[in-house]
């Protein structure tokens, strides 16, 4: 599970003829200048973007002969910003365990009947990186997902994500963090 | 009872000195609407002279052709104004608005003509057919104006939360429905209020015209009554309808919010 390949992407003036290949298990984290179409990148993959040419495969299975309900539940994005739904913190992780139709697992280290939309930057993305890993993703596309995070919580999120990655998920993980890639012993991709 | 009493120029000449009334106040408060006000009261008169004339030729020849061509003309004005009161647009909104307020409004007329109302003649009778598609379309174009605008600022607005969801392997719909709701509600809302406030604080202007004209005031009062159900279930149709048009068009064939769609203008 988990094998992300990508030939031929296109995105006119951000990329053309982008190849990149994501094994299974892999960690790989995407690095470039601010405005180098980071984020356009990971949502493309999510299908929640169009590109102008290219072909993007998840395990031999092209993503246009998939519905994008599916390839959104296996190729899951979590959104820079963390953005959250109304409600509390219990009712965001519901409403996605819902959607996924699996049961919800509380978010580590967040106070279930806590407002989300009062929630601090780091807290939302410790939310959101929870509910990415609810239910059976296969390639995780994250955007910034620790950069409001201290750094005992960044760590606990890196070790879920590294958990993912041992059970066959891989990971594009876009990141300012120039230590990242060696923390994680990941590959590093530049845009 | 007395006949109703009619009305010359002279009369409609005193009438508009009513209208000096938010001459005094614009000057007093200087808001500069001397122009606008003008413009609105000639507008008005022009487009009442013309409705009184057409609606006579319209009664005088009686064939469905005509009340076909009357529908499709008014149903088409009444589409493009309602996007055009909007603050955003989006490809297509204008077709779309257009064919759901067709829809709707003949729906509802053809209802209310052949299974409410029994005419003494053919059910497209244009002295019926006319003023009540009139009503319903432009309450409709109430609804749906607002129920559009609300659809395209949601989904132009929460576009994170939408793709919060889609990101996660909501349906389109399933993702679209909170925003969905709320503009259903938002077009619905005056007419369920005009339904509450009706007889107790206003005395409607359909009834008021049948009172003038000496009608019976109970059987105004049900014709009201009928009228106020037509619009509803008009406003209705015609909210839902464009404000699923709106999200057919802000989604591509992948399911993609395409918010690059939604062009922002000025109403």
């Amino acid at each position: 599970m988990g094998s992300l390949e990508v030939r031929g992407l296109t995105r006119a003036p951000w990329w053309r003829d982008l190849d990149l290949a994501l094994e299974e298990g892999e960690i790989a984290v995407l690095r470039g200048p601010s405005g180098s179409g980071k984020t356009l990148l990971l949502r493309a993959l999510a299908d929640l973007d169009p590109v102008d040419a290219g072909e993007v495969t998840l395990d031999g299975r092209s993503r246009e002969a998939t519905p994008p309900p599916v390839w959104r539940r296996a190729v899951r994005y979590a959104q820079q910003g963390a953005p959250c739904l109304p409600g509390t913190v219990e009712d965001n992780v519901a409403a996605i365990a819902t959607l996924l139709n699996v049961s919800h697992t509380p978010a580590p280290g967040l106070d279930p009947r806590a407002d989300a939309s009062r929630l601090s930057g780091g807290e939302a993305q410790r939310l959101a990186l929870h509910r990415a890993l609810l239910g059976t993703p296969q390639v995780l596309l994250l955007d910034e997902i620790t950069a409001a995070l201290d750094r005992d919580a960044a760590a606990e999120a890196e070790a879920r994500v590294q958990a993912f990655a041992r059970g066959g998920g891989s990971v594009l993980w876009v990141s300012h963090d120039a230590a990242l890639a060696q923390r994680l012993g990941a590959r590093e991709v530049s845009l | 009872m007395i006949a109703i009493v009619p009305l010359t120029l002279t009369d409609l000449g005193l009438a508009a000195l009513l209208v000096l009334a938010n001459a005094v106040v614009d000057l007093s408060l200087r808001l500069g609407l001397g122009r606008r006000l003008l413009l609105a009261a000639v507008r008005a008169a022009v487009q009442l002279a013309l409705l009184g004339w057409v609606l006579g030729l319209v009664f005088e020849t009686e064939g469905p052709g005509v009340v076909l061509l009357v529908t499709l003309v008014m149903a088409t004005v009444a589409g493009i104004e309602a996007v055009r009161r909007g603050s955003r647009r989006v490809p297509g909104i204008f077709a779309a608005s257009v064919g759901v307020m067709l829809v709707s409004s003949f729906a509802v007329t053809s209802y209310g003509l052949l299974v409410v109302l029994d005419i003494p003649g053919p059910w497209y009778t244009p002295q019926y057919a006319v003023p009540l598609l009139g009503m319903v379309l432009g309450n409709a174009l109430n609804g749906i104006s607002l129920g559009l605008d609300a659809a395209l600022e949601g989904f132009d607005e929460d576009r994170a939360r939408v793709e919060l969801l889609l990101a996660h392997g909501a349906t389109r719909r399933q993702a679209a429905a909170p925003i969905l709701r709320r503009a259903a509600r938002r077009g619905m809302i005056p007419i369920l209020n005009a339904m509450i406030a009706v007889g107790v604080i206003s005395v409607p202007g359909m009834m008021t015209g049948q009172l003038l004209a000496g009608a019976d005031p109970g059987t105004a009062a049900r014709y009201q009554l009928f009228i106020l159900f037509a619009i509803a279930g008009g406003v209705a149709l015609g909210t839902i309808g464009v404000v699923l048009a709106a999200e057919r068009l802000v989604f591509d064939d992948r399911d993609r919010l395409r918010t690059d769609r939604i062009r922002r203008v000025d109403p």
